[in-house]
């Protein structure tokens, strides 16, 4: 056999036993991925159910009770009535109570007269999303009530222009649907710099990178030995997740398996490849740590298009999200799961993430040499 | 207790983590680098949205109403189109996030009285942003809708809601975010300084040294929360500063009773950070647990998604989250202007959490021997 690749052997074999032999590892690529994804998969959502609403109704008389009922039978509320609307704001300050409806007691005589009645209605604004659902609820129901009034009069109701709405890819609109995919990548990106960012600097750390360097293993050898192992343990824990997805979270997956598959092998190369960097510069796991947690987590979970939209970031923003990786992967595994193999999205991002790896390959190279400083 | 002790043993931890160059800017620069960007970055407001429109109706009303989204900040129109086929490439490739279209004789039906129809065909690929457009092009016909009844005489529909948000006036994304920034940060860095302390030292054998000398274990104790704290305190004042005058989120509360939230969420934090250190017998040991921690307690915390919208089961976790009390105390002084009664419910969790985990910190001190 060749020397190079009997080399190459006894580095992943080593790697693979120190692997086996620290069960921290083992933990990082499989039991990090289902405990991550379980917790966001059930703890990430941004489907309101059941918020809690106030409704006042000053004369509580058949037209006012009508239009209460619309919000008791909605789905999304979880209303309860108040006397005064002194008691519904003062719940709405204690944030018992996310929104308030306000029918005051000329409620009905101004709407059987003919004319407007206004009802008055308070959300809490702080968190703006929530508020902005919740807005859009309340609108819903109250259309839902114009409709169901205006038949019970027969007459039509009457609105000039009407919006037909039709959602492709996910028609009821559950967030799951698009955060469990995203959150796949989130996860995949933490654990794979996490996985590489200390073991290159714990070989420095402990001194037993000179050992490796006394031995005839080229660099190159050296960091691909290490790679390999650490890339099957990575694409193990990328399975389970897709396996969660499919069947526990009940992600349709629209596009093929296989196109899937090799997206998520060149995604995980570029976060080995990441991790292995921080590694070589750093040569410290206190900061090859440190700087691992700080470019993994934060930037994938907010720059990376999985929650915030990036066409609505300022544009200098828009080109730092260029720089995480996990953005090209989200677009591709929402598009995959969702709306099966679009080759304009997966080949942009594909091109995208193989630049990546080749620059990323490129500053591993340069930055590594046998030398003690 | 010797104060004294205690006083060298934090100024020792104060050098550790001060001395390094490298390690002195990784506690600095990027929580500031890292408020900036996703101060910036993090926002459901949907601005400049792709929009396509499918315009088959030859009248003024459509052009009108088409005008009016056009020239909303909200949306900004890249394509006019003229086939069916042309819809679904521009929906795929995600070129577009929507496509308006409306009807064949939407002008025609709008003078005669009859319901005109507008069409709407959007990307619900990633659901929220597909549940923001919506609420916008709703607000934008609900607008016109209700002038050209009064232009034309008719009365609107008789029942009309007038929308008010509280605290948040103008509903900006920004302010619900930027507070949570300053939790999640505040928690990533008195975790990062703090879980790597007594770790550090047992991998090295320092920590035996540290115990055979005539220090007790609440002397340790002490003197490695004092760091954490104090970074902790003058990082949460320059970033709570920036918070307010660089993106004017107002400060509207109590500033003793945010000091205090700030006090004791470091307190419970730099317990969280201990505890898993003196768990740890090795830096990666205290790292991957240090992760373990921030990343759930970041997710959970309802930092960027309501906690109500949990089941829950995971609901009843995020009572151990000590960041789940800090954005709300954060928040309620920040936006609805809360002071120390309102806040109460928020304080007393996290002064357990606290003793609970400097307690066992202090005792495997003592019994954890490697």
């Amino acid at each position: 056999m060749n020397a190079r690749l009997h080399r190459l052997w006894g580095m992943i074999r080593k790697e693979s036993l120190q692997i086996l032999r620290d069960p921290s590892s083992i933990s990082i690529a499989f039991v990090m991925p289902v405990m991550l994804l379980l917790l966001f998969g059930y703890g990430v959502s941004l489907d309101a159910k059941n918020i809690p609403l106030g409704i006042v109704i000053e004369q509580p008389d058949t037209a006012a009770q009508s239009l209460a009922g619309a919000f008791d039978r909605s789905e999304f509320f979880r209303p309860q009535r108040f006397a005064a609307i002194q008691d519904a704001k003062r719940a709405l300050t204690e944030r018992r109570i996310d929104g308030i409806l306000w029918l005051r007691n000329d409620f009905s005589n101004r709407l059987l007269s003919g004319g407007e009645a206004p009802v008055g209605v308070f959300v809490n604004g702080v968190d703006s999303n929530q508020a902005n659902i919740t807005r859009g609820y309340i609108q819903g129901a109250w259309l839902a009530w114009l409709q169901h009034f205006a038949t019970s009069r027969g007459q039509a109701l009457d609105l000039p222009v009407v919006l037909e709405q039709r959602v492709w890819f996910n028609p009821a609109l559950s967030s799951h649907l698009f955060l469990v995919p995203g959150l796949i990548a989130i996860i995949m990106t933490m654990i794979g710099s996490l996985l590489t960012a200390m073991v290159v600097a714990r070989e420095w750390e402990r001194g037993t990178m000179e050992t490796l360097m006394v031995t005839p293993l080229h660099m190159g050898e050296m960091l691909v030995g290490k790679l390999i192992p650490y890339f099957m343990l990575g694409m193990g824990g990328m399975l389970l997740s897709v396996a969660m997805a499919l069947f526990l979270f009940d992600v349709p997956l629209l596009g093929p398996f296989w196109l899937l598959i090799l997206c998520s092998a060149l995604f995980m190369l570029v976060s080995l490849a990441i991790g292995l960097l921080i590694s070589i510069v750093t040569r410290n796991q206190f900061l090859a740590g440190q700087v691992a947690l700080v470019v993994s987590f934060l930037p994938s979970f907010l720059l990376s298009g999985f929650l915030f939209d990036i066409h609505s970031m300022p544009s200098w923003v828009q080109l730092i999200t260029y720089l995480v990786p996990a953005r090209y992967f989200v677009a591709i595994l929402q598009t995959l799961f969702l709306a099966g193999p679009v080759w304009p999205v997966v080949l942009t991002n594909v091109a995208a993430m193989l630049l990546m790896l080749l620059i990323l390959t490129a500053l591993v190279v340069k930055k590594s040499y046998k030398r003690l400083d | 207790m010797n104060l004294l002790h205690i006083f060298s043993l934090a100024r020792k931890e104060f050098l550790t983590l001060m001395r390094d160059k490298r390690s002195r800017i990784i506690i600095i620069v990027p929580p500031i680098v890292q408020l900036f960007i996703f101060g910036f970055a993090a926002t459901y407001d949907l601005n400049d949205v792709p929009v396509a429109v499918y315009n088959e109706d030859s009248g003024g009303a459509s052009r009108e109403l088409l005008a009016r989204i056009e020239g909303s900040p909200h949306f900004s129109v890249l394509y006019k189109i003229s086939s069916d086929d042309e819809v679904a490439s521009l929906i795929d490739d995600r070129k577009v996030l929507l496509v308006i279209r409306p009807g064949q004789n939407f002008s025609a039906n709008l003078q005669r009285g009859a319901p005109a129809s507008l069409q709407l065909i959007i990307d619900g690929r990633n659901s929220n942003t597909a549940m923001i457009a919506m609420n916008y092009l709703r607000d934008v016909v609900l607008d016109f809708n209700h002038e050209w009844q009064q232009e034309h005489g008719k009365t609107g529909p008789p029942v009309q809601l007038k929308m008010r948000a509280w605290y948040n006036e103008n509903l900006q994304s920004q302010w619900f975010i930027v507070p949570g920034i300053v939790g999640s940060l505040m928690l990533v860095v008195t975790l990062l300084v703090t879980a790597l302390s007594v770790a550090r030292e047992r991998e090295q054998g320092t920590f035996d040294q540290l115990l055979v000398t005539p220090l007790r274990p609440v002397e340790i104790l002490i003197g490695k929360a004092i760091p954490g704290i104090v970074i902790g305190l003058l990082e949460a004042t320059l970033i709570i500063a920036l918070m307010v005058w660089f993106f004017d989120i107002p400060l509207r509360g109590s500033i003793p009773a945010l000091y205090l939230g700030i006090l004791l969420f470091l307190v419970a934090t730099v317990g969280v950070g201990l505890m898993i250190s003196s768990i740890c017998t090795t830096q990666q040991q205290a790292i991957l647990g240090a992760f373990l921690f921030i990343v759930p307690a970041v997710v959970l915390s309802g930092f960027t998604t309501p906690i109500a919208n949990m089941p829950e089961m995971v609901q009843w976790l995020t009572y151990l989250d000590p960041l789940r009390y800090f954005l709300v105390i954060v928040r309620g002084v920040t936006l609805e202007g809360d002071g120390f009664i309102l806040l109460f419910h928020q304080f007393w969790p996290m002064v357990i959490i606290g003793m609970v985990t400097l307690g066992l910190a202090g005792w495997l001190f003592r019994y954890r021997m490697y």
